[in-house]
Parts: C-alpha cells; structure tokens; sequence
C-alpha cells in the first residue's frame, strides 16, 4: 500500500479571483478536495490541494493553462489527547528529517486531525515514523469518509 | 543544426550579385545612386526643396562619398506628404501600394511600380538563398498577407526563387501546425515571436518539430536577441535566421543573414547604407556604431532618399566567411525610439529580454509595463510561471524571482521588480509583439 500521498499543486496569482477558479473546475468534474492549503507572497501563491483522482485534476488543470505540480507528501495522523503533536515532533527532530513545509487539516467523520508533511526524502520519513509507530496514513485511508 | 551538411553551397546564380567584386559594385552603386537622385529631384517636390535649401543639385554627386552632403529624409516626412506626396512616378505607373500600421494617426503609404516589385522579389529572392534555400523547399509563410508588406514581399521572393509557397499568412495556429506537417514545410516565416508560440502550441498537440522536415525559420519584422535564437533553435531544431526590412524602403529584403548567421548583408547593390552619429548626423566609418541610413538606389515609384532608419547597428568592417562582398550589418536589437528612459536611465527592452532569457529555465514569456507612482516611472518586468520553472516552494519561487532581478540589474544598473505572473496571461502575439505596456500617460 502507497504510504506517500500524491499533492497537486498549481501557481496562482495573488489577485481577487484566482482562489475559486481551480476549485469550481474542480468541482464541476467532480473532484473532491479533501483538503486545501495556500502558501503566498504578496505577489503571487502557491495552492496546494489533496484530491482522490490526481491525474485528472492534474489533466484538467493542465488543460485550463496552470502550471501543476505533482508532490510526493505524507500524512499523519494525530492521537486525539495532550502531547498527541509534541510526540510526533519530537521523533521528527529526534530523527533529523527535513521538514520542507507542512499544515492540518481533520478530516473523516470522527473530525481525526491529520498532518502532510512534505519532506526532503519522503521515502526515508515514512520508514522512520513507521518504525517509531507513529500512524502514517496511506491513500486508502485518507480518502476514507 | 540537423540538415545543413547535405545543402547546397552558398552561391548559386540567384545570388550572383551578392558575390561582385567590391569595385564593379561601387560603380554600380554610383551609377545607380545619379539616377536615383536625379529622379528624386526631377520628380518629388520634397526632395528638390531640401537639396535647393542646401543649394544642392544632382550634378554635384561626384562619387559615392559625396551622398553624405544630401539632406536626410525621415518618418514624418512620410506622413506629412499622406498619402501620395512623395510619390515620383504617375499613378498610370504605380501597380501596388503598401502601408505600415501607424501607431499614431494615420499610417504610412508606400507605393511600387513593376520594376520596383521586381527588385523586391529579387532581394527577397536572394534572402532565402542566404537563408540556404532553394527549388525544391516548400515555404510556409506566416507573415500577413495584405497591406504590411512582409506576406506579399516574402511571397514573391519565394515565387522567383522556384521554391513552393505556401501563402498561409498570420494566425490558427493549429492549423500552422497541420500544414506544416502535411505538407511537409522546409522553411517556415513570420515573427521571431510567433514561432516561440508555435513551439509551445506544437508541445502541447504533442508535435515534435524535430521530426518534421522544417530546417529553416525566416524570422523578421520585431527586434529579437542571440538568447532568443538559440531558444528557438534548441527548443526546435530548426536554424533560426534573422532577417531586415522596412516599409519605407521596400518592406522585407534589405538585409539577411547568411548560413554563417554572423551579422546580416544588406543587398546593396539595391540599398545603400550609411551608419551616422544619429545626434550630430555625420556619417561613421564601418565599425562604429550609430543610426543606420538608407538610400534606395533602384525604386522609382518612391525614391527614399537617406532615409533615417533609427535601427541602431555598426557596418561590420570584414569580409564574412561565407564569400559575399556585400557589408553586414550586426543584428539590430535596438531601435533608437525604442529606448526607454526610466529614471533618467536608457533602457532597451532587448537588454531585457537577453537577461530573462540567460536565466535558467525561463521561456520567452514576458512583457514590460511602465506606470506612473507619485510622478515616478516605475517599471516592472512579468515573467511567466511555466511548468518547467514552477515549484511548489514558495522559496525555489522567490529565488527565481530574485535571480531574474539580479539578471536585470546587471545589465541595466537599476532595480526592476520582477512579477511572475500565471502561465498564458500575457498576449500571445500572431504578428510583431508587443512587450512594453506603457501606463504612465494614463491615470
């Protein structure tokens, strides 16, 4: 099972508009985002999105001029009780993975908080949380509702 | 480059005149350049008033030097005489006219008579000869047919030459693409701009012009860089030639570059240049830079008589390689009204497009935008963010941006600020480019 989680991200400008465009073709292919997150400047952004179906957003996307890129990501999920972060940090420091951006997002129907993290080496991080028992979330299970 | 071994050597009967020794083309020149002045003087009011002005006659020409002591002609001149003023032969006479797009008021008119369309063709001719073309070649040709004169100049030029044409002119780009395929095009004209679009259009049909037989672009009409040509040519396969022309002398066909692609020859025999110092007016020698002058020696409907060019380029003082007698001139980036003065400093938008394109991974996908902030110029430069170049890092982004900034910065010693701005937003041009959007007259 894909442990890695495969993110779409498109360049946007940081203009009024340019948010509800991606998401609207998205929708009206009927692409769910499971989760969204934006990161910008003052002039322009990048958003990146979580979608089931990422080769036809990325298709669709494409098709409508923006620029796409596909990125290997892991999520985890958080244990609902004190200290439930501070855990999966601290393996995180412990094990010198780089982090290079991350954010949050709950998700399924018992609101679990899940984190993606997009690391240096993805493939090395999900190795290392694994073994430290920490819960990484394949596809099968982020896409769960 | 694919092809070039396997063509022809470079001089061939269409292009003997290219090859006369330097003497018999002086004599040439001169005796060309007499009647010339002859019939300005006889036939066009303008000219005969200004050489009066300088109690100059005809008969003063004692050889080719003597042409610097002929007053200049200029653009306005053209526009003051609307439409016909400067015109020396009679209607009865006059078998085609041309007019540029005037980016103010009313267009320029040019005006042709056989003999003069046979010289056109003839240059033209030539050009693709230098451009190693021949019978045989099928030429698709992108430039618009209609008043500007680059579709009917090239179409001709090829006619004479024996090559097929294909007189497809501007735009539907998808279609481009198919004939080009179809019909197997070796040579393909139009703007160095708009073949960068169909580069981009053929990636996206998933067109390898690589495997086409297309090994030849004939691109002119809008000032491009080196940097460019070898985008085009790595990002093609095909050998990106430059080539010269304006309207007011006789449209495409004055000068090209040859196989050596090392500076383009003017076809002098029928274009006499002359570089001077465009402040002081005094004539260069070969070498130097200044604003380039030219004299059309054959064309009767409509003499230009020095005509002032604002091209800013040098006479290349050698002999090229290729073997042709007739000078080069370097490839000319700039315009004298081009230039952009921004905060007091002189700015060329191909100094721009040479720093953008020298970054990286960047396409030619950019525009220049000038706008007015509490009485100050500001400029900024808009590149767009390609698949290539995107990166879902914030930080990968800015440091692009600030490379592109720096780049800038080196060649022009301001600050610019650099936009990205999404891919396709800026204008795909079909026709000559337009890379500077100036805000600053408006509110």
């Amino acid at each position: 099972m894909a442990m890695k989680i495969k993110q779409v991200s498109i360049f946007i400008e940081n203009k009024a508009g340019t948010l509800s465009a991606p998401c609207k073709l998205l929708s009206d292919a009927g692409i769910n985002i499971v989760t969204l997150c934006l990161a910008d400047t003052n002039d322009f952004g990048i958003m990146r999105l979580i979608v089931k179906d990422w080769q036809k957003a990325k298709k669709l996307l494409e098709s409508k001029d923006y620029a796409v890129k596909i990125t290997d990501v892991v999520a985890i999920e958080v244990e609902d009780r004190p200290g439930g972060l501070a855990s999966i940090l601290s393996v995180l420091e412990k094990s010198k993975l780089n982090v290079e951006y991350m954010y949050a997002f709950t998700s399924g129907k018992n609101g679990r908080a899940v984190l993606v993290f997009c690391f240096e080496n993805p493939d090395e991080a999900v190795q290392i949380l694994s073994s430290k028992g920490i819960n990484v979330l394949g596809e099968t299970h982020i896409f769960q509702k | 480059m694919k092809k070039i071994k396997n063509q022809k050597p470079a001089f061939n009967p269409v292009s003997a005149s290219d090859f006369l020794p330097e003497d018999e083309l002086q004599d040439l020149q001169f005796d060309r350049l007499k009647k010339i002045v002859r019939r300005a003087y006889d036939c066009t009011e303008l000219y005969r008033k200004r050489m009066k002005d300088e109690k100059i006659i005809p008969e003063d020409l004692t050889s080719l030097q003597d042409l610097k002591n002929l007053p200049f002609t200029v653009k306005t001149d053209l526009r003051d005489t609307y439409p016909f003023g400067l015109f020396a032969s009679p209607m009865s006479e006059i078998v085609r006219l041309h007019a540029s797009s005037g980016t103010t008021g009313k267009p320029i008119v040019v005006a042709y008579t056989q003999e003069d369309l046979d010289v056109w063709s003839d240059s033209m001719m030539r050009t693709f000869a230098a451009c190693g073309l021949h019978s045989g070649d099928i030429i698709q040709n992108a430039y618009g047919h209609g008043l500007f004169t680059g579709g009917l100049g090239a179409h001709y030029g090829a006619e004479k030459l024996g090559a097929t044409v294909i007189p497809v002119s501007g735009g539907n780009t998808d279609r481009q693409l198919m004939l080009m395929q179809d019909f197997g095009s070796t040579a393909f004209c139009s703007t160095p701009s708009y073949f960068t679009f169909m580069i981009e259009r053929a990636a996206e049909l998933e067109i390898d012009i690589r495997k086409l037989p297309l090994k030849a672009g004939i691109f002119g009409a809008e000032p491009w860089t080196e940097e460019m040509r070898k985008h085009i040519e790595k990002a093609s396969g095909v050998k990106a030639y430059d080539i010269y022309g304006l309207s007011e002398i006789t449209g495409p066909g004055v000068g090209s570059e040859c196989e050596e692609q090392d500076g383009l020859h003017i076809f002098e025999d029928y274009f006499y240049p002359e570089i001077i110092d465009p402040k002081t007016g005094k004539v260069l020698p070969d070498g130097k830079e200044g604003e380039l002058v030219l004299t059309t020696l054959c064309k009767k409907a409509m003499p230009m008589i020095r005509y002032r060019t604002r091209d800013i380029t040098m006479i290349i003082p050698r002999r090229c390689r290729c073997g042709r007698t007739i000078r080069r001139i370097k490839r000319i980036n700039r315009r004298s009204d081009d230039m952009l003065i921004i905060r007091g400093v002189n700015i060329f938008p191909s100094q721009i497009e040479s720093a953008i394109l020298a970054v990286e991974g960047t396409l030619p996908h950019y525009q220049i935008v000038l706008s007015k902030e509490k009485g100050l110029d500001q400029i900024e430069v808009q590149v767009e963010v390609t698949e290539k170049v995107f990166s879902d890092r914030i930080g990968a982004l800015e440091q692009l941006q600030s490379k592109l900034m720096q780049a800038l910065e080196n060649v022009t010693s301001i600050r610019i600020g650099v936009r990205l701005v999404a891919h396709q937003t800026i204008k795909r041009s079909e026709g000559k480019a337009k890379r500077v959007i100036d805000m600053r007259n408006q509110n």
